[in-house]
């Protein structure tokens, strides 16, 4: 199951590897990640995306997390009340002649074209996963040059 | 002042006694301000020995142990005793040095990247990267060491800050927002296990490491006294309960009594305080004392419901929560009937062996020892059989008495260790149980011993084998002894050329005037015994079997 954790931590060198080792150690691989300061910034906010194979092993991986000196506090939000967003984006071939198409697209989908030129569009797009997800399937038939995503943001609601 | 000695001041006012160490250029002028500064600084013959010393001072004392070694070579040697501290949850601080801020990153000569390979083997490191922060480092290295579950910590120091001025401010507190170990018990959680202990018939403690740490043990023999409970303890827990005591059942799991194995197998409360599940403890998980409901006490909240399921979790220290216990538990539970099935099973599977007059039995050395110390002593260990036997048949009355690598399970800990000990604790006598394939992995510390007049008495278990290995490929490799037939030197005439005295004992009746001899002598011993060379350590449960099928074989 896909799980997003998020982990206030001390904004001190070190920090994120320590982290990434309690998950590589496990054998798990992060799907995402974003980083930054808060309003505080000697506190940074980290939001982790991890596929678990096996609950029993997130729920450690959890508890190691806390146990890290650096770390302030760990929160699962996959089964918490929460609005995710992610920024993404995408180069397409488009022709002079398939852009109207192309901008047509965003009457029902997320997304705008930041900049158009010889043959290619640069799409960019905010939203939930599903909508990312189904934007770039239509997408797909443009052809799809490059693709560049933040990892998914959290914010409980 | 110096970064260097600032160190030193920081080192005094956390009341250091002693340092192990070895020098080297990128800790040049650390070692500078040691020549005349006021501590005892302890010269090993490998860094390795360096660590395990310095672990071994911090079990035998409770005081928080510390190692001082180079950059590259010396820290990574430090790196097997920094990963033994840390599995046994041991209070370490291990100082490094670094090469020049500077030159970190560019392969420079003697560099690794410290912190980055004990990151995982640490409960935390710190690079120092402005000596302003250097007497800060230090004060928050000792407290994360030494509160919590405790653990090493490892403090890396690059040779400008070592030479960098800035003025010493010692910080009195320290306060890190990030954490807070919790030590007092929740006290509806309390209530609920004192209910649980009140209704239980076949009730055990399981007492591990923890009790040791917090010094609960006072409290726990009187709780297994007020409500008539068996107590178990893990390898680490040794100790933590007197040996003696008529409620005791020795140590549980792969090489523990029968008689705690199947109590516990047959119990319907489990009360586990400072303990972890290891998977030496509960052998086969699916099968594991499946009608007993799990009471668990622990500082460490990672270590509960980790490999057990736990119906009252406790997270706090043993000490404060086994207190708040005794006041809660107004009912004491009827064990009589439980306490008699116990007393049946350890009449029916006592821990024994074949006695024979012409070969010496390794159980008939730990008797010895036993009958001529009666529990005082400091009994270190290597790692193996020597170790097993060490837990079954020698009897440990009090904390702090029992130093051995349970978790990483370090062949070459017990030497070193012996040492620190010995230094943190100099009235009591000291004795190293090993075997003849461990002594050989840190002898260099005889160096030490000797150039220090530190008398640690070394009982070698000499049966030509790396036994333990031997027995698993005796029982399930068809005895193909493949490579653990094992050479020695001439332990009296090695013992010897290092000014130390060696003896050498092949006959059963000459154990007791050895060992007699060993403690009346002014020096470092090296007791070499001729045991019996395929002796078994038994019970013993095969890796993947419940803790009750048990192979008993009488050796």
């Amino acid at each position: 199951m896909r799980h997003t954790i998020s982990v206030l931590v001390e904004n001190k060198f070190g920090v994120l590897a320590r982290i990434a080792g309690l998950f590589s150690a496990r054998g798990y691989n992060i799907a995402s990640l974003a980083v930054s300061e808060t309003l505080d910034p000697t506190i940074s906010y980290m939001t982790i995306v991890v596929d678990a194979q096996d609950e029993k092993i997130l729920e450690q991986i959890n508890k190691q997390l806390n146990k890290l000196i650096d770390v302030i506090t760990v929160t699962d939000f996959t089964k918490k009340d929460h609005l995710d967003r992610e920024l993404v984006l995408v180069k397409v071939g488009c022709s002079v002649k398939d852009r109207q198409e192309l901008e047509s697209l965003f009457n029902k989908f997320v997304g705008k074209i930041i900049q158009a030129k010889d043959n290619t569009a640069i799409i960019e797009a905010v939203g939930d996963q599903v909508q990312i997800k189904t934007l770039l399937e239509v997408l797909e038939k443009f052809g799809v040059k490059e693709l560049v995503r933040t990892g998914k943001l959290v914010i409980q609601n | 002042m110096i970064g260097a000695r600032i160190l030193l001041e920081s080192l005094k006012k956390q009341g250091v006694e002693v340092i192990f160490g070895y020098p080297g250029g990128q800790v040049l002028p650390i070692f500078d301000q040691l020549y005349d500064f006021d501590v005892k600084f302890i010269l090993t013959r490998h860094e390795q020995g360096a660590a395990h010393a310095a672990d071994g001072y911090a079990r035998a004392t409770g005081k928080v142990g510390v190692c001082l070694a180079t950059s590259g070579p010396g820290a990574t040697n430090l790196v097997t005793g920094i990963a033994t501290a840390y599995m046994d949850s041991i209070p370490m601080i291990a100082i490094t040095g670094q090469v020049g801020t500077h030159l970190i990153g560019n392969d420079a000569f003697q560099e690794a990247d410290v912190t980055g390979i004990t990151r995982p083997i640490t409960k935390h490191n710190f690079l120092v990267k402005d000596v302003k922060d250097l007497a800060c480092t230090i004060a928050e290295a000792f407290y994360i060491a030494s509160s919590g579950r405790p653990g090493p910590v490892l403090v890396d120091i690059p040779l400008d800050i070592q030479r960098a001025d800035a003025e010493f401010i010692w910080p009195e507190k320290i306060e890190i927002r990030s954490y807070q170990p919790t030590y007092s018990g929740h006290p509806g959680q309390i209530k609920k296990a004192a209910k649980l202990i009140s209704q239980a018939k076949k009730p055990i403690i399981y007492a591990g490491g923890g009790i040791i740490t917090s010094g609960a043990h006072i409290v726990l023999k009187a709780l297994a006294e007020k409500i008539q409970v068996p107590v178990t303890t893990t390898f680490m827990g040794l100790g933590g309960f007197p040996g003696t005591h008529k409620l005791f059942l020795g140590m549980l799991g792969m090489h523990g009594t029968a008689y705690a194995n199947h109590a516990i197998m047959e119990s319907d409360l489990i009360i586990a305080v400072g303990a972890r599940f290891d998977d030496r403890v509960t052998g086969r998980l699916d099968n594991f004392a499946p009608n007993a409901k799990v009471i668990h006490i622990d500082i460490d909240p990672s270590s509960i419901s980790k490999n057990v399921r736990v119906d009252i979790p406790i997270v706090g220290d043993a000490k404060n929560i086994i207190g708040e216990l005794l006041e809660q538990i107004k009912k004491i539970p009827d064990t009589s009937e439980w306490l008699k099935t116990i007393t049946a099973w350890k009449k029916k599977h006592p821990l024994a062996y074949k006695h024979n007059s012409s070969v010496i039995k390794p159980q008939y050395i730990l008797e010895q020892l036993w009958d001529l110390t009666k529990g005082d002593a400091i009994i270190c260990t290597e790692v193996g059989q020597s170790q097993m036997w060490a837990c079954q048949w020698y009897k440990y009355l009090v904390p702090r008495t029992f130093i051995s690598s349970g978790g990483l399970g370090t062949m070459g800990f017990g030497f070193p260790a012996a040492i620190g000990a010995k230094l943190g604790c100099p009235k009591k006598e000291v004795f190293n149980i090993a075997g003849d394939g461990s002594i050989q992995m840190n002898i260099q510390e005889l160096a030490t011993c000797v150039a220090n007049k530190i008398n640690v008495k070394v009982l070698i278990f000499n049966n030509g084998f790396l036994g333990m290995v031997r027995q698993w490929q005796e029982l399930f490799y068809k005895k193909r002894y493949s490579f653990t037939p094992i050479t020695s030197p001439d332990y009296v005439l090695l013992a010897k050329s290092y000014g130390a005295v060696g003896i050498r004992v092949s006959q059963k009746t000459e154990v007791r005037k050895a060992i007699q001899k060993a403690i009346n002598t002014d020096n470092t011993v090296f007791v070499d015994f001729r045991i019996e060379p395929e002796e078994n350590v038994y019970p013993m449960v095969p890796t993947g079997s419940a803790i009750n099928k048990m192979i008993e074989g009488l050796a």
